[in-house]
């Protein structure tokens, strides 16, 4: 009777856990959803901006994500947001960006449109050097090389 | 009544909800909202539908009123990025600032953001000045001064893990006055698109403006809270740890930077808590005892790229 008992306890908390499976949005421009929850896993696939995935569950600052083609990997908190991401139409699956109970700020306010009319206020700030910073992205690989050499951990 | 006062009064009431849905919040009420937008439509200002969307709007302004989301954390860390250039001349070194960024791009993987919106990039500042500044998302600058201080690349990954553990706790962002982040979602909410009109972008680039000036004059001129200081030092062994870099290198870079500081008042010497203080406060946190012996690689090309620039 008493294991009974347990197993129903059990089903009951499976179901709840299941319940909890709670949408998140992706916040950065890309990021990469990895087999387990390392700085360097293997990568499984991508997720862009705005993209809306569940969180199975969470580990040391990574979350067990499912995408919306049901795939599941590993994502890293720092590039997820529980606010709803909005796209400017023609952006992204227009239907998604629907306001639905839940607003959508995170896509608005201060974004290329502003960045515009702050330069234009402000000619005598260059953004030359920063356009150029933005070049400087450095590939997995190469990094995991420059760990190995200075026998760092990878 | 015109298109101009209608839409001054609309945001006059929407500051009206808002602002009660932040004092509300405090008790765990939103009700007050609720009524302040129902006087706004009885009294002919706004729509049922508008006075709904504000209630909407406010509940959601007041839940998340300090969350400024990753793209608008690079949009201003790109503008604080460009204001401190046009303060310092960039040290245009392609072998040098390429070391930089491949060592600090892979000092930011092991934060506990790795992920910002478009990443992190670094840059060297042509001063002799010891300095070096963290802008949002992960535009981080630092100067010659600085590097000439580090006589290993554990001193300097020591140094970027610092910076890259202020864009982790968003210090820079906290140095934002709220009544400007408020005036900016105030009109944000009020308008509908993601195109924003004439009138409503004047206002939201004031607010980001603004926020660009609260940022630079905090980092360049009043430095951040001590206890902010002590958050990045943590965050930086933490990293150092996970990496298996000297977490030591910290406070001797510290130590170099009070000696250098003491007779130089200029950059970070004024905008950061005595070193003495911040070494004795991190020596007991330390532990080197498993950290692994640096390759022959690591000090060569440290010395081949960046030594002493």
């Amino acid at each position: 009777m008493r294991k009974t008992w347990w197993i129903i306890a059990a089903s009951v908390w499976l179901a709840a856990v299941g319940a909890w499976a709670k949408p998140v949005f992706l916040s950065v421009e890309t990021a990469p959803i990895r087999e387990t929850p390392a700085v360097f896993g293997k990568v499984v696939a991508t997720a862009r901006y705005g993209d809306r995935v569940e969180v199975l569950a969470k580990q040391s600052g990574w979350s067990q994500v499912r995408l919306p083609d049901g795939l599941t990997g590993w994502l890293h908190e720092s590039a997820m947001v529980r606010k709803k991401i909005e796209l400017s139409a023609g952006a992204k699956d227009v239907s998604r960006t629907a306001s639905g109970e839940e607003l959508a700020m995170a896509g608005k306010g201060f974004n290329s449109q502003v960045e515009a009319d702050f330069k234009a206020k402000n000619q005598n700030i260059d953004f030359t050097w920063i356009d150029r910073m933005e070049t400087y992205g450095v590939g997995p690989d190469t990094i995991i090389g420059f760990l190995k050499e200075g026998g760092l951990q990878p | 009544m015109t298109m101009i006062s209608r839409s001054l009064l609309i945001r006059v009431a929407f500051s009206a909800v808002l602002g009660a849905v932040l004092a509300a919040s405090q008790t765990g009420c939103s009700t007050v909202a609720q009524g302040l937008a129902a006087a706004g439509q009885a009294t002919g200002v706004m729509t049922p539908a508008q006075g709904e969307s504000l209630v909407k709007t406010a509940e959601a302004v007041g839940k998340t009123f300090e969350d400024i989301t990753p793209e608008q954390e690079y949009y201003i860390g790109r503008s604080v990025g460009a204001t401190i250039i046009s303060t310092y001349n960039v040290y245009d070194n392609p072998k040098a600032t390429a070391y930089l960024n491949t060592l600090g791009q892979s000092v930011a993987k092991f934060s506990d953001m790795p992920e910002t919106f478009r990443g992190y990039y670094f840059l060297i500042l042509d001063t002799d000045e010891v300095n070096a500044f963290a802008a949002p998302g992960g535009f981080i600058f630092i100067s010659r001064g600085m590097i000439r201080l580090c006589s290993s690349e554990d001193d300097l990954a020591a140094v970027i893990a610092h910076e890259v553990g202020h864009v982790q706790h968003k210090h820079a962002v906290r140095a934002i006055k709220s009544s400007r982040l408020t005036s900016a979602l105030t009109t944000i909410a009020v308008e509908a698109g993601k195109q924003l009109g004439p009138d409503a972008l004047n206002q939201v680039t004031e607010a980001f403006e603004g926020s660009i000036t609260d940022i630079t004059k905090t980092m360049m001129n009043s430095g951040y809270a001590r206890g902010q200081e002590r958050e990045a030092d943590r965050a930086a062994i933490t990293i150092l740890k996970r990496m298996g870099y000297r977490q030591g290198s910290l406070p001797d870079v510290l130590e170099r930077m009070g000696a250098v500081l003491e007779n130089d008042k200029r950059g970070f010497g004024s905008t950061h808590p005595p070193a003495g203080d911040r070494v004795k406060e991190l020596r007991p946190l330390i532990n080197d005892m498993d950290t692994p012996v640096p390759t022959a690689a690591r000090q060569k090309r440290f010395e081949q790229n960046i030594k002493g620039i």
